[in-house]
């Protein structure tokens, strides 16, 4: 029950501080304006190894839980470059969990030590315009052909697909109608992202502009049977071993930002002096931020009872969706009482909380939205009829 | 020749210093700790020197109790062979702390001591200077630059003056400032060797030494906060300010 950091969790969170303490508001904020990746930074977390944090020792990971990656993702997330840092890496931390689990040693050989040397970036194609979170209604197909597959559909809200070689990719090899259970049918690969047949596009967002989110359209990708995960039919299954893991980092990242935005606020309550007084004398200022604080400490309880549970191979789903959720309410309402305790100043980029606070709005509703987490809790934890 | 590189743990000099409410000294409870900046130099130099094939082992170590191992274990994962910790529970001064790194010293029968050139949290800066004396070596302090050729090394200390350049005798104690080099960062395949390396643990006890406090702290207190300043309407009254009141010009 005790959550504090040992000694090894401890370095791991300094170490990766230190990297991100070279990228500082100016940076970020530059790549806000001009809408590039961070090569920089990510060139430095590969550099550091950081990136196979929890890949296996054996492809050249370090092996460790997905508590050490909330841990790192924490860290990272609560840096200058919040979201656009977490989101230029957070794929390599989780994403290639099916592979870990479900891919045979060819294909880790072939894909694990690129990854985590940063020389090949990847992204996660699931989510289509048509489906949303009713992922078993997706409709790109694979279809057999000679040697592998032939791929058609679109998909949506891709991150990082205008720089990624390869894409984890899920796709129906047979119609949801013909298999016993909705969720049959489904498949699963890894492969790569070849231009000549997908069309990528970026969608112009809120926050993140160094990190891009993407339509993918995909006319008659050639796959071939060796970049296929596991057996046919079973993707969705490989793919909800790392719902878990994802939910958790995003719940770790949007304590991280929203901590961050905190720390700002309380030095700004600090120093900024009206009638006479700092303002954060005064209790219509302190109380709001008092309660950030107990929300995200809170939440970062939710979020390490849910990844403890994960590491040792329980089940926690909803322990992953309640951090989830408590985790994108708090950061979002750190992020927007940071920029209200700097009053006017709060809306200028200089001040960096309203760039904080358009990053940590995807937390609440990716990669899935507070209300079907509701739905899940009110079903799963008290048993209540399913509403959906 | 193998290197000792002493490491002390400090209260991060990032986070802000409290005194504890009965002024007897800083308030260390959960706050964040890490190894001291110069300490970290002294450690980089060492590997740069290991990489350079001037050292083939290097030796980090730390007198202290807790968690003193979870700077040891920075150190290692920075790339330290080995660690070495002398446990006590008790804060003790610069001389004793010298004492025990004499002991360290020989037993390990190093050609050279690195050391930060002061902590940042008592700024003795005497521990160095106090090995090299009970040692009998020869000592540089504030090095921004290390040279070691045979039986000699050429320092460059970084002195109120400006740059100075010496010769030293080997074996020698130097002390690291903190233009000597920019530490690296830690790799996470090496946070996971540093598991590995193997860390001696000596009680402070065992080694005989008379390591009695000669100093008692009466009373620490914050500095007084900065007085708030004035804003002056032209440049003559300032002129006349700095000249009358603040007697400058």
């Amino acid at each position: 029950m005790d959550f504090s950091y040992n000694s090894e969790q401890q370095q791991i969170s300094d170490s990766v501080e230190k990297i991100c303490a070279e990228f500082d508001d100016n940076y970020w904020l530059e790549h806000d304006r001009n809408g590039e990746f961070p090569f920089e930074f990510h060139q430095q977390i590969a550099a550091g190894g950081w990136l196979g944090i929890t890949l296996p020792e054996a492809y050249g990971g370090a092996g460790l839980g997905v508590t050490e990656a909330a841990i790192m993702m924490q860290a990272v997330a609560n840096s200058a470059g919040a979201m656009s840092a977490a989101s230029s890496i957070h794929i390599n931390i989780f994403g290639p969990h099916p592979i870990v689990v479900f891919g045979n040693d060819e294909q880790k050989q072939r894909w694990l030590p690129d990854l985590i040397e940063g020389r090949v970036r990847s992204c996660f194609g699931v989510t289509e315009p048509d489906a949303g979170l009713n992922t078993t209604s997706i409709t790109t197909r694979a279809q057999r052909c000679d040697d592998g597959y032939l791929v058609h559909g679109k998909k949506i809200w891709t991150s990082t697909a205008m720089e990624a070689d390869k894409i984890m990719l899920l796709t129906r090899t047979s119609a949801k109608s013909e298999g016993k259970r909705p969720t049959d049918g489904m498949t699963l690969f890894y492969t790569d992202l070849d231009r000549k047949y997908c069309d990528v596009r970026s969608i112009p967002k809120m926050g993140r502009a160094a990190v891009d989110s993407c339509e993918v359209f995909i006319d008659g990708l050639p796959v071939p049977e060796s970049d296929r995960i596991g057996e046919e039919g079973k993707g969705f299954n490989y793919l909800l071993h790392s719902l878990n893991p994802e939910r958790i980092l995003v719940a770790v990242e949007a304590i991280g930002i929203g901590r961050n935005a905190l720390a700002r606020a309380t030095q700004y309550a600090k120093e900024r002096v009206v009638f006479d007084r700092p303002i954060g004398q005064n209790q219509s200022i302190q109380h709001p931020l008092a309660e950030s604080w107990m929300e995200l400490e809170a939440a970062w309880l939710m979020a390490m009872h849910a990844s403890s549970l994960y590491d040792r191979g329980e089940p926690c789903g909803i322990q992953a969706n309640a951090a989830k959720y408590l985790a994108g309410e708090a950061g979002f309402k750190s992020c927007t009482q940071a920029v209200m305790t700097h009053g006017g100043m709060g809306y200028a980029k200089e001040f960096h909380v309203e760039r904080l606070l358009r990053e940590v709005m995807i937390t609440r509703l990716a990669p899935v939205s507070p209300q079907l987490i509701l739905c899940n809790i009110a079903e799963k934890a008290l048993g209540l009829p399913k509403s959906y | 020749m193998k290197i000792l590189v002493c490491v002390k743990r400090v209260l991060d000099p990032q986070v802000k210093a409290r005194v504890k409410a009965d002024g007897s000294g800083v308030d260390l409870a959960n706050a964040k700790m890490t190894m001291n900046p110069f300490c970290e130099n002294a450690l980089e130099e060492a590997l740069r020197l290991r990489e350079a094939g001037a050292a083939e082992e290097i030796i980090v170590a730390s007198v202290g109790g807790g968690k003193t191992e979870e700077t040891l274990r920075h150190g290692l994962a920075m790339g330290a062979d080995r660690a070495i910790q002398v446990v006590t529970e008790e804060a003790l001064e610069p001389l004793a702390i010298a004492k025990v790194l004499k002991n360290v010293a020989e037993q390990e029968e190093v050609g050279l001591v690195l050391a930060g050139k002061q902590a940042i949290d008592d700024d003795s800066n005497q521990t160095a200077q106090m090995l090299s004396a009970l040692l009998g070596w020869s000592q540089a302090t504030f090095c921004s630059d290390i040279k070691i050729e045979g039986d000699k090394a050429t320092i460059i200390r970084e002195v109120d003056a400006g740059l100075e350049t010496i010769e030293v005798k080997m074996p020698s104690v130097m002390s690291a400032d903190l233009r000597l080099n920019e530490p690296r960062y830690v790799k996470l395949p090496d946070v996971m060797k540093a598991k590995r390396k193997p860390m001696d643990k000596i009680e402070l006890g065992s080694l005989g030494l008379d390591t009695t406090n000669r100093m008692t702290t009466l009373q620490v207190e914050e500095p007084e906060g900065r007085a708030a300043g004035v804003i002056v309407n032209s440049v003559g009254e300032l002129v006349e300010k700095l000249r009358n009141e603040a007697k400058v010009i």
